[in-house]
Protein backbone atom coordinates (compact mmCIF):
# COMPACT_ATOMS: atom_id res chain seq x y z
CA UNK A 1 0.00 0.00 0.00
CA UNK A 2 1.02 3.67 -0.67
CA UNK A 3 2.06 5.46 2.37
CA UNK A 4 0.28 8.48 3.86
CA UNK A 5 -2.83 8.01 1.31
CA UNK A 6 -4.95 8.21 3.51
CA UNK A 7 -5.46 9.90 7.05
CA UNK A 8 -7.25 10.23 10.11
CA UNK A 9 -9.58 12.97 10.26
CA UNK A 10 -11.80 12.39 13.47
CA UNK A 11 -11.10 10.42 16.84
CA UNK A 12 -12.55 9.98 19.98
CA UNK A 13 -13.17 8.23 23.07
CA UNK A 14 -16.59 7.35 24.65
CA UNK A 15 -17.36 10.39 26.81
CA UNK A 16 -16.56 8.18 30.11
CA UNK A 17 -14.41 5.72 30.74
CA UNK A 18 -14.16 3.08 33.38
CA UNK A 19 -17.58 2.26 35.13
CA UNK A 20 -20.14 2.92 32.57
CA UNK A 21 -23.22 1.57 34.27
CA UNK A 22 -25.93 3.36 32.52
CA UNK A 23 -24.95 2.72 28.75
CA UNK A 24 -25.36 -1.18 26.91
CA UNK A 25 -21.89 -2.06 24.80
CA UNK A 26 -24.16 -1.02 21.64
CA UNK A 27 -24.72 2.68 23.35
CA UNK A 28 -21.09 2.89 24.15
CA UNK A 29 -20.67 2.31 20.54
CA UNK A 30 -23.08 5.19 19.61
CA UNK A 31 -21.18 7.36 22.00
CA UNK A 32 -17.57 6.62 20.94
CA UNK A 33 -18.93 6.84 17.25
CA UNK A 34 -21.18 10.26 17.44
CA UNK A 35 -18.05 11.28 19.31
CA UNK A 36 -15.75 10.56 16.86
CA UNK A 37 -18.37 12.55 14.27
CA UNK A 38 -18.48 15.71 15.90
CA UNK A 39 -14.61 15.71 16.05
CA UNK A 40 -14.31 14.96 12.55
CA UNK A 41 -17.29 18.03 11.48
CA UNK A 42 -18.89 15.45 9.65
CA UNK A 43 -23.01 13.94 9.67
CA UNK A 44 -23.87 10.29 9.98
CA UNK A 45 -24.72 10.33 6.70
CA UNK A 46 -21.52 11.06 5.21
CA UNK A 47 -20.52 7.56 6.34
CA UNK A 48 -20.66 5.09 3.36
CA UNK A 49 -17.64 2.81 5.16
CA UNK A 50 -17.74 0.92 8.24
CA UNK A 51 -15.93 -1.53 10.52
CA UNK A 52 -16.32 -2.92 13.75
CA UNK A 53 -15.14 -6.33 15.88
CA UNK A 54 -17.24 -8.30 18.16
CA UNK A 55 -20.58 -6.68 17.36
CA UNK A 56 -21.37 -7.19 13.70
CA UNK A 57 -21.46 -4.41 11.28
CA UNK A 58 -25.46 -5.23 10.78
CA UNK A 59 -25.59 -4.48 14.38
CA UNK A 60 -24.45 -1.06 14.95
CA UNK A 61 -24.65 0.27 11.09
CA UNK A 62 -28.37 -0.38 12.24
CA UNK A 63 -28.42 1.30 15.44
CA UNK A 64 -26.84 4.51 14.22
CA UNK A 65 -28.70 4.73 10.95
CA UNK A 66 -25.37 4.03 8.88
CA UNK A 67 -25.95 3.06 5.30
CA UNK A 68 -22.65 1.51 4.21
CA UNK A 69 -21.18 0.46 0.85
CA UNK A 70 -18.33 -1.39 2.61
CA UNK A 71 -17.71 -2.50 5.75
CA UNK A 72 -15.83 -5.11 7.74
CA UNK A 73 -16.10 -7.35 10.73
CA UNK A 74 -12.57 -8.68 11.09
CA UNK A 75 -12.50 -9.73 14.59
CA UNK A 76 -9.39 -11.07 15.72
CA UNK A 77 -9.41 -9.69 19.31
CA UNK A 78 -8.24 -6.83 20.87
CA UNK A 79 -6.00 -5.68 17.49
CA UNK A 80 -9.23 -5.85 14.82
CA UNK A 81 -9.17 -2.33 15.04
CA UNK A 82 -5.40 -1.75 13.40
CA UNK A 83 -6.52 -4.27 10.75
CA UNK A 84 -9.66 -2.40 10.68
CA UNK A 85 -7.78 0.70 9.76
CA UNK A 86 -5.34 -0.81 6.91
CA UNK A 87 -8.46 -2.69 5.24
CA UNK A 88 -10.10 1.16 5.42
CA UNK A 89 -6.76 2.27 4.06
CA UNK A 90 -7.31 -0.06 1.49
CA UNK A 91 -10.65 0.44 0.71
CA UNK A 92 -10.37 3.81 0.20
CA UNK A 93 -7.51 3.79 -1.73
CA UNK A 94 -9.81 1.03 -3.82
CA UNK A 95 -12.61 3.61 -4.12
CA UNK A 96 -14.85 1.17 -2.44
CA UNK A 97 -16.04 4.12 -0.17
CA UNK A 98 -14.59 7.66 0.75
CA UNK A 99 -15.71 7.82 4.32
CA UNK A 100 -15.12 4.91 7.00
CA UNK A 101 -15.84 5.07 10.72
CA UNK A 102 -14.39 2.46 13.00
CA UNK A 103 -15.70 1.75 16.36
CA UNK A 104 -15.02 -0.35 19.33
CA UNK A 105 -16.81 -0.50 22.67
CA UNK A 106 -17.11 -3.36 25.33
CA UNK A 107 -18.90 -3.23 28.72
CA UNK A 108 -16.25 -5.40 30.22
CA UNK A 109 -17.24 -4.18 33.61
CA UNK A 110 -20.39 -3.73 33.79
CA UNK A 111 -21.36 -6.49 31.41
CA UNK A 112 -24.81 -4.55 29.90
CA UNK A 113 -25.65 -5.70 26.64
CA UNK A 114 -22.05 -8.05 25.71
CA UNK A 115 -22.63 -11.38 25.02
CA UNK A 116 -21.03 -14.03 27.04
CA UNK A 117 -17.50 -15.63 25.40
CA UNK A 118 -17.83 -19.02 25.22
CA UNK A 119 -15.62 -22.02 24.67
CA UNK A 120 -17.05 -24.71 22.71
CA UNK A 121 -16.47 -28.39 24.00
CA UNK A 122 -15.74 -29.90 20.72
CA UNK A 123 -13.19 -26.92 19.52
CA UNK A 124 -9.94 -27.46 19.37
CA UNK A 125 -9.18 -25.13 22.42
CA UNK A 126 -12.37 -27.19 24.09
CA UNK A 127 -10.74 -30.24 23.85
CA UNK A 128 -7.08 -29.44 24.91
CA UNK A 129 -6.74 -26.61 26.79
CA UNK A 130 -9.89 -26.32 28.60
CA UNK A 131 -9.80 -29.31 30.53
CA UNK A 132 -6.39 -27.93 31.99
CA UNK A 133 -8.21 -25.06 33.86
CA UNK A 134 -7.56 -22.08 31.29
CA UNK A 135 -9.96 -19.35 32.64
CA UNK A 136 -10.11 -16.28 31.13
CA UNK A 137 -6.85 -14.24 29.92
CA UNK A 138 -4.88 -14.06 33.02
CA UNK A 139 -4.46 -17.86 33.17
CA UNK A 140 -3.64 -18.32 29.54
CA UNK A 141 -1.60 -15.39 28.50
CA UNK A 142 0.86 -15.09 30.51
CA UNK A 143 2.05 -18.87 29.94
CA UNK A 144 4.91 -18.13 27.47
CA UNK A 145 6.41 -15.68 30.08
CA UNK A 146 8.51 -18.14 32.50
CA UNK A 147 10.49 -19.49 29.42
CA UNK A 148 10.97 -15.97 28.02
CA UNK A 149 12.23 -15.01 31.09
CA UNK A 150 14.73 -18.00 31.17
CA UNK A 151 15.47 -17.80 27.52
CA UNK A 152 16.73 -14.04 27.58
CA UNK A 153 17.46 -13.55 31.81
CA UNK A 154 14.48 -11.35 32.45
CA UNK A 155 14.10 -10.70 35.74
CA UNK A 156 10.62 -10.79 38.20
CA UNK A 157 11.94 -6.81 38.87
CA UNK A 158 12.19 -5.74 35.30
CA UNK A 159 8.72 -7.37 34.58
CA UNK A 160 7.07 -5.26 37.70
CA UNK A 161 9.36 -2.00 36.20
CA UNK A 162 7.33 -2.21 32.87
CA UNK A 163 3.86 -1.76 35.29
CA UNK A 164 5.77 1.10 37.44
CA UNK A 165 7.06 2.90 34.44
CA UNK A 166 3.31 2.92 32.57
CA UNK A 167 1.71 4.44 36.26
CA UNK A 168 4.49 7.62 35.61
CA UNK A 169 3.07 7.67 31.86
CA UNK A 170 -0.74 7.69 33.67
CA UNK A 171 -0.25 9.85 36.19
CA UNK A 172 -0.03 12.73 33.96
CA UNK A 173 -3.30 11.90 32.24
CA UNK A 174 -6.60 12.51 34.06
CA UNK A 175 -8.71 10.08 32.13
CA UNK A 176 -6.45 7.51 33.27
CA UNK A 177 -8.41 4.69 35.84
CA UNK A 178 -4.78 4.46 37.95
CA UNK A 179 -2.90 7.01 38.93
CA UNK A 180 -1.31 6.77 42.10
CA UNK A 181 2.41 5.97 42.09
CA UNK A 182 3.58 2.42 42.40
CA UNK A 183 6.99 0.82 43.00
CA UNK A 184 8.63 -2.27 41.83
CA UNK A 185 8.31 -3.50 45.63
CA UNK A 186 4.63 -2.83 44.96
CA UNK A 187 3.74 -4.85 42.19
CA UNK A 188 5.89 -7.84 43.57
CA UNK A 189 4.02 -7.77 46.97
CA UNK A 190 0.22 -7.58 44.94
CA UNK A 191 -2.45 -10.00 44.97
CA UNK A 192 -0.75 -13.02 43.13
CA UNK A 193 -3.01 -13.76 40.02
CA UNK A 194 -1.18 -16.16 37.77
CA UNK A 195 2.10 -17.05 38.46
CA UNK A 196 4.38 -15.40 37.81
CA UNK A 197 1.96 -12.30 37.19
CA UNK A 198 0.06 -10.78 40.33
CA UNK A 199 -1.90 -8.38 39.93
CA UNK A 200 -0.80 -5.09 38.82
CA UNK A 201 0.70 -6.92 36.06
CA UNK A 202 -2.66 -7.89 35.17
CA UNK A 203 -4.71 -5.50 32.87
CA UNK A 204 -8.04 -3.07 34.63
CA UNK A 205 -11.10 -3.91 33.37
CA UNK A 206 -13.35 -1.18 32.59
CA UNK A 207 -16.05 0.05 30.27
CA UNK A 208 -15.88 2.17 27.28
CA UNK A 209 -15.08 2.72 23.71
CA UNK A 210 -13.30 4.28 20.92
CA UNK A 211 -13.65 5.49 17.38
CA UNK A 212 -11.78 6.51 14.12
CA UNK A 213 -12.95 8.43 10.76
CA UNK A 214 -10.27 7.73 7.99
CA UNK A 215 -10.54 9.19 4.57
CA UNK A 216 -8.42 9.96 1.56
CA UNK A 217 -5.66 12.27 2.21
CA UNK A 218 -6.81 15.07 -0.57
CA UNK A 219 -9.92 14.97 1.44
CA UNK A 220 -8.05 15.20 5.02
CA UNK A 221 -6.84 18.94 4.37
CA UNK A 222 -10.34 20.05 3.98
CA UNK A 223 -11.06 19.03 7.53
CA UNK A 224 -11.31 20.97 11.09
CA UNK A 225 -8.21 18.65 12.60
CA UNK A 226 -4.79 18.32 11.96
CA UNK A 227 -4.88 14.60 9.50
CA UNK A 228 -3.01 11.83 10.81
CA UNK A 229 -1.11 9.76 8.24
CA UNK A 230 -1.40 6.07 7.69
CA UNK A 231 2.42 5.51 7.17
CA UNK A 232 2.63 1.97 6.97
CA UNK A 233 0.32 -1.25 8.10
CA UNK A 234 1.18 -4.90 9.12
CA UNK A 235 -1.34 -7.86 10.15
CA UNK A 236 -0.67 -11.62 10.42
CA UNK A 237 -2.62 -14.36 12.77
CA UNK A 238 -1.13 -17.42 13.85
CA UNK A 239 -2.98 -19.89 16.72
CA UNK A 240 -6.05 -19.53 18.89
CA UNK A 241 -4.23 -21.73 21.02
CA UNK A 242 -1.46 -20.44 23.53
CA UNK A 243 -0.18 -23.76 23.99
CA UNK A 244 0.32 -24.07 19.88
CA UNK A 245 2.57 -20.73 19.04
CA UNK A 246 5.34 -21.81 17.65
CA UNK A 247 7.80 -20.51 20.32
CA UNK A 248 7.86 -18.64 23.63
CA UNK A 249 10.54 -16.76 22.78
CA UNK A 250 8.59 -14.27 20.11
CA UNK A 251 5.29 -14.07 18.66
CA UNK A 252 5.28 -15.15 14.97
CA UNK A 253 2.33 -12.91 14.48
CA UNK A 254 3.85 -9.90 15.97
CA UNK A 255 7.35 -10.63 13.83
CA UNK A 256 5.18 -10.89 10.82
CA UNK A 257 2.79 -7.72 11.34
CA UNK A 258 5.74 -5.14 12.63
CA UNK A 259 8.47 -5.61 9.68
CA UNK A 260 5.35 -5.37 7.17
CA UNK A 261 4.31 -2.05 8.68
CA UNK A 262 8.16 -0.45 8.96
CA UNK A 263 8.82 -1.76 5.63
CA UNK A 264 5.56 -0.05 3.95
CA UNK A 265 6.41 3.25 6.10
CA UNK A 266 9.99 3.00 4.91
CA UNK A 267 11.10 4.17 8.71
CA UNK A 268 13.75 2.86 10.62
CA UNK A 269 13.41 2.27 14.52
CA UNK A 270 15.39 5.41 15.24
CA UNK A 271 12.77 7.46 13.36
CA UNK A 272 10.22 6.37 15.44
CA UNK A 273 9.64 9.11 18.42
CA UNK A 274 6.39 7.66 20.21
CA UNK A 275 5.41 4.09 20.62
CA UNK A 276 2.61 2.06 21.71
CA UNK A 277 2.76 -1.73 22.61
CA UNK A 278 -0.52 -3.17 23.46
CA UNK A 279 0.28 -4.13 27.05
CA UNK A 280 -2.75 -6.34 28.52
CA UNK A 281 -0.17 -8.15 30.90
CA UNK A 282 3.59 -6.78 31.82
CA UNK A 283 5.01 -9.10 28.82
CA UNK A 284 3.71 -7.78 26.02
CA UNK A 285 6.12 -4.66 26.02
CA UNK A 286 9.06 -6.82 25.83
CA UNK A 287 7.91 -9.20 23.38
CA UNK A 288 6.86 -5.97 21.09
CA UNK A 289 10.18 -3.91 21.57
CA UNK A 290 12.28 -7.43 20.44
CA UNK A 291 9.87 -8.96 17.98
CA UNK A 292 9.41 -5.14 16.29
CA UNK A 293 13.47 -5.24 16.20
CA UNK A 294 13.84 -1.95 18.45
CA UNK A 295 16.69 -4.69 19.98
CA UNK A 296 17.16 -7.52 21.04
CA UNK A 297 15.08 -10.00 23.41
CA UNK A 298 17.39 -10.31 25.90
CA UNK A 299 18.02 -6.22 26.13
CA UNK A 300 14.29 -5.54 26.53
CA UNK A 301 13.69 -6.03 30.52
CA UNK A 302 17.01 -3.74 31.40
CA UNK A 303 15.60 -1.20 28.83
CA UNK A 304 12.46 -0.68 30.19
CA UNK A 305 13.91 -1.41 34.11
CA UNK A 306 16.39 1.51 33.14
CA UNK A 307 13.80 4.66 32.36
CA UNK A 308 14.40 4.19 28.56
CA UNK A 309 10.53 4.18 28.13
CA UNK A 310 9.58 6.64 30.86
CA UNK A 311 8.67 10.41 30.61
CA UNK A 312 11.33 12.27 29.39
CA UNK A 313 13.13 8.30 28.24
CA UNK A 314 14.29 8.07 24.50
CA UNK A 315 11.76 5.95 23.43
CA UNK A 316 8.23 7.12 24.59
CA UNK A 317 6.40 4.02 25.18
CA UNK A 318 2.13 3.62 26.29
CA UNK A 319 1.95 7.08 27.24
CA UNK A 320 -1.69 6.96 28.27
CA UNK A 321 -0.61 4.55 30.74
CA UNK A 322 -1.97 1.61 29.19
CA UNK A 323 -4.38 -1.28 29.67
CA UNK A 324 -2.24 -1.42 32.91
CA UNK A 325 -3.22 1.99 34.16
CA UNK A 326 -5.33 4.06 31.47
CA UNK A 327 -7.77 1.37 30.84
CA UNK A 328 -8.91 -1.40 29.22
CA UNK A 329 -12.44 -2.87 28.48
CA UNK A 330 -11.25 -6.11 26.77
CA UNK A 331 -10.00 -5.29 23.15
CA UNK A 332 -7.60 -2.23 24.19
CA UNK A 333 -6.40 -1.77 20.35
CA UNK A 334 -8.97 1.02 20.03
CA UNK A 335 -7.17 2.92 22.76
CA UNK A 336 -3.75 2.38 21.63
CA UNK A 337 -4.49 3.87 18.74
CA UNK A 338 -6.48 6.84 19.90
CA UNK A 339 -3.19 7.98 22.18
CA UNK A 340 -1.41 7.65 19.10
CA UNK A 341 -3.57 9.98 16.74
CA UNK A 342 -3.56 12.25 19.77
CA UNK A 343 0.08 12.30 20.42
CA UNK A 344 0.44 12.72 16.38
CA UNK A 345 -2.51 15.95 16.52
CA UNK A 346 0.15 17.43 19.46
CA UNK A 347 -2.84 17.02 22.44
CA UNK A 348 -1.93 14.12 24.38
CA UNK A 349 -2.24 14.79 28.10
CA UNK A 350 1.53 13.86 28.30
CA UNK A 351 2.48 14.89 25.13
CA UNK A 352 5.99 13.95 23.60
CA UNK A 353 7.27 17.20 22.34
CA UNK A 354 7.67 17.78 18.24
CA UNK A 355 6.92 13.87 17.81
CA UNK A 356 5.84 13.29 14.11
CA UNK A 357 6.02 9.23 13.84
CA UNK A 358 4.09 7.12 16.16
CA UNK A 359 4.44 2.87 15.69
CA UNK A 360 0.98 1.95 17.36
CA UNK A 361 1.16 -2.48 17.72
CA UNK A 362 -1.74 -4.38 18.78
CA UNK A 363 -2.41 -8.25 19.95
CA UNK A 364 -5.78 -9.82 19.66
CA UNK A 365 -6.43 -13.29 21.33
CA UNK A 366 -3.14 -14.52 23.44
CA UNK A 367 -0.70 -13.94 20.71
CA UNK A 368 -3.26 -14.99 18.47
CA UNK A 369 -3.36 -12.04 15.83
CA UNK A 370 -1.74 -9.12 15.35
CA UNK A 371 -1.49 -5.56 13.68
CA UNK A 372 0.81 -2.78 13.80
CA UNK A 373 -0.21 0.92 12.44
CA UNK A 374 2.60 3.46 11.65
CA UNK A 375 1.34 6.89 11.55
CA UNK A 376 2.56 10.21 10.90
CA UNK A 377 0.97 14.09 10.77
CA UNK A 378 3.75 15.02 7.65
CA UNK A 379 3.20 14.27 4.51
CA UNK B 1 -25.90 -29.62 43.95
CA UNK B 2 -23.59 -31.19 41.90
CA UNK B 3 -19.53 -30.04 42.10
CA UNK B 4 -18.81 -27.72 39.43
CA UNK B 5 -17.04 -29.94 37.21
CA UNK B 6 -13.92 -29.39 34.71
CA UNK B 7 -14.49 -28.87 31.14
CA UNK B 8 -14.66 -31.95 29.28
CA UNK B 9 -13.73 -32.22 26.04
CA UNK B 10 -15.98 -33.54 23.39
CA UNK B 11 -14.19 -35.24 20.27
CA UNK B 12 -14.57 -34.61 16.88
CA UNK B 13 -14.20 -37.01 13.69
CA UNK B 14 -10.70 -35.60 13.25
CA UNK B 15 -9.70 -36.51 16.93
CA UNK B 16 -11.80 -39.40 18.11
CA UNK B 17 -8.40 -41.12 17.38
CA UNK B 18 -6.62 -39.24 20.26
CA UNK B 19 -9.74 -39.95 22.66
CA UNK B 20 -9.97 -43.12 22.27
CA UNK B 21 -5.90 -43.45 22.34
CA UNK B 22 -6.05 -42.00 25.98
CA UNK B 23 -8.49 -44.44 26.80
CA UNK B 24 -6.65 -47.32 25.42
CA UNK B 25 -3.46 -45.56 27.48
CA UNK B 26 -1.63 -44.16 24.68
CA UNK B 27 -0.72 -40.91 23.73
CA UNK B 28 -1.26 -40.79 20.13
CA UNK B 29 0.36 -38.44 17.47
CA UNK B 30 0.07 -38.18 13.92
CA UNK B 31 3.32 -38.36 11.41
CA UNK B 32 3.27 -37.88 7.46
CA UNK B 33 4.10 -40.17 5.51
CA UNK B 34 5.60 -37.42 3.14
CA UNK B 35 7.50 -35.31 5.00
CA UNK B 36 7.67 -37.11 8.18
CA UNK B 37 6.43 -34.16 10.00
CA UNK B 38 5.02 -35.20 13.76
CA UNK B 39 1.88 -32.95 14.52
CA UNK B 40 -0.42 -32.01 17.32
CA UNK B 41 -3.43 -31.33 17.26
CA UNK B 42 -5.08 -34.03 15.20
CA UNK B 43 -5.97 -33.09 11.66
CA UNK B 44 -6.28 -35.88 8.30
CA UNK B 45 -3.68 -33.87 7.04
CA UNK B 46 -0.05 -32.61 7.13
CA UNK B 47 -0.03 -28.81 8.76
CA UNK B 48 3.49 -28.41 7.03
CA UNK B 49 3.42 -30.14 2.94
CA UNK B 50 -0.93 -30.54 2.98
CA UNK B 51 -0.56 -34.30 2.16
CA UNK B 52 -3.25 -36.18 3.55
CA UNK B 53 -1.07 -39.50 3.58
CA UNK B 54 -0.42 -39.64 7.56
CA UNK B 55 -0.17 -42.29 10.13
CA UNK B 56 -1.37 -42.82 13.75
CA UNK B 57 1.25 -43.38 16.55
CA UNK B 58 1.41 -43.78 19.86
CA UNK B 59 4.10 -41.71 21.21
CA UNK B 60 6.65 -42.43 23.72
CA UNK B 61 4.93 -40.14 26.65
CA UNK B 62 8.28 -38.25 27.41
CA UNK B 63 8.56 -34.66 27.19
CA UNK B 64 10.37 -31.78 29.39
CA UNK B 65 8.68 -28.55 31.00
CA UNK B 66 7.94 -26.16 28.53
CA UNK B 67 6.61 -23.27 30.49
CA UNK B 68 3.77 -22.61 33.14
CA UNK B 69 1.83 -20.40 35.12
CA UNK B 70 0.20 -21.49 38.52
CA UNK B 71 -3.32 -20.17 38.37
CA UNK B 72 -4.82 -18.56 41.47
CA UNK B 73 -7.83 -16.62 40.56
CA UNK B 74 -9.53 -17.21 39.21
CA UNK B 75 -9.55 -21.08 39.44
CA UNK B 76 -11.64 -22.96 36.59
CA UNK B 77 -14.50 -24.93 37.67
CA UNK B 78 -13.46 -28.17 39.36
CA UNK B 79 -10.27 -26.85 40.02
CA UNK B 80 -9.21 -25.80 43.19
CA UNK B 81 -6.08 -23.42 43.28
CA UNK B 82 -3.17 -22.77 43.42
CA UNK B 83 -2.91 -24.93 40.25
CA UNK B 84 -0.07 -25.37 37.73
CA UNK B 85 -1.29 -25.04 33.86
CA UNK B 86 1.98 -26.54 31.47
CA UNK B 87 3.16 -26.23 28.54
CA UNK B 88 4.67 -29.86 27.68
CA UNK B 89 7.33 -30.13 24.69
CA UNK B 90 6.90 -33.60 24.02
CA UNK B 91 10.13 -35.73 23.13
CA UNK B 92 8.70 -36.34 19.04
CA UNK B 93 8.44 -32.21 18.33
CA UNK B 94 4.60 -31.13 19.58
CA UNK B 95 3.98 -29.37 22.63
CA UNK B 96 0.36 -29.53 24.78
CA UNK B 97 -1.12 -28.08 27.31
CA UNK B 98 -1.15 -30.52 30.41
CA UNK B 99 -1.64 -30.57 34.34
CA UNK B 100 1.61 -31.56 36.04
CA UNK B 101 0.70 -34.11 38.83
CA UNK B 102 2.59 -35.98 41.58
CA UNK B 103 4.58 -32.67 42.04
CA UNK B 104 3.89 -29.57 44.39
CA UNK B 105 2.19 -26.49 42.55
CA UNK B 106 5.13 -24.44 43.53
CA UNK B 107 7.70 -22.34 41.53
CA UNK B 108 10.59 -23.98 43.14
CA UNK B 109 9.10 -27.74 42.74
CA UNK B 110 7.90 -26.87 38.95
CA UNK B 111 11.89 -26.33 36.75
CA UNK B 112 11.70 -25.40 33.62
CA UNK B 113 12.86 -28.31 31.71
CA UNK B 114 12.46 -31.15 33.76
CA UNK B 115 11.63 -33.92 32.41
CA UNK B 116 8.04 -35.31 32.79
CA UNK B 117 6.17 -38.83 31.31
CA UNK B 118 2.61 -38.77 30.69
CA UNK B 119 -0.05 -40.65 33.14
CA UNK B 120 -3.93 -40.97 32.70
CA UNK B 121 -6.57 -39.32 34.74
CA UNK B 122 -10.24 -40.83 34.04
CA UNK B 123 -12.81 -37.94 33.54
CA UNK B 124 -15.89 -40.40 32.53
CA UNK B 125 -16.88 -43.20 30.69
CA UNK B 126 -16.08 -41.55 27.42
CA UNK B 127 -13.31 -39.37 28.51
CA UNK B 128 -9.79 -40.24 29.97
CA UNK B 129 -7.30 -36.97 29.46
CA UNK B 130 -3.21 -37.10 29.19
CA UNK B 131 -1.63 -35.26 32.04
CA UNK B 132 2.03 -35.38 32.74
CA UNK B 133 4.23 -36.30 36.10
CA UNK B 134 8.26 -36.02 36.74
CA UNK B 135 9.90 -38.47 35.33
CA UNK B 136 11.75 -41.43 37.44
CA UNK B 137 14.85 -41.93 37.28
Amino acid sequence: MRRNQVAVVGAAETTELGVIPNMSQLQLHADAALNAIADAGLKLSDIDGFATAVETPQQVCHYLGIKPTWVDGTSVGGCSFMLHVRHAAAAIEAGLCKTVLITHAESGKSMIGKQPRFTAADSLNGQFEAPYGVYGPPSMFPIPVLRFMKTYGITHEQLASVAVVQREWAAKNPRAMMKDPITVADVLNSRMIAYPFRLLQCCLVTDGGGALILTSADRAKDFPRKPVYIMGTGESVETPMVSQMETFNSSRAFKTAGPLAFKEAGIAHKDVDHLMIYDAFAHLPLFGLGDLGFMPHEETGRFIADGNTRPGGKLPLNTNGGGLSYMHSGMYGMYALQESVRQMRGIAPAQVPNAKISVCHGVGGMFAASGTIVFTNER
Amino acid sequence: MAEPQRARPKPTPETQHFWDGTQAGELRLQRCDACAHVYFPPRPFCPSCASRKVSIFKASGKGFLYSYVINHRPAAPGFTPPYAIAVVELAEGPRMMSNIIDCPQTPEALELDMKLEVAFEKLDDKITLPVFRPAKG
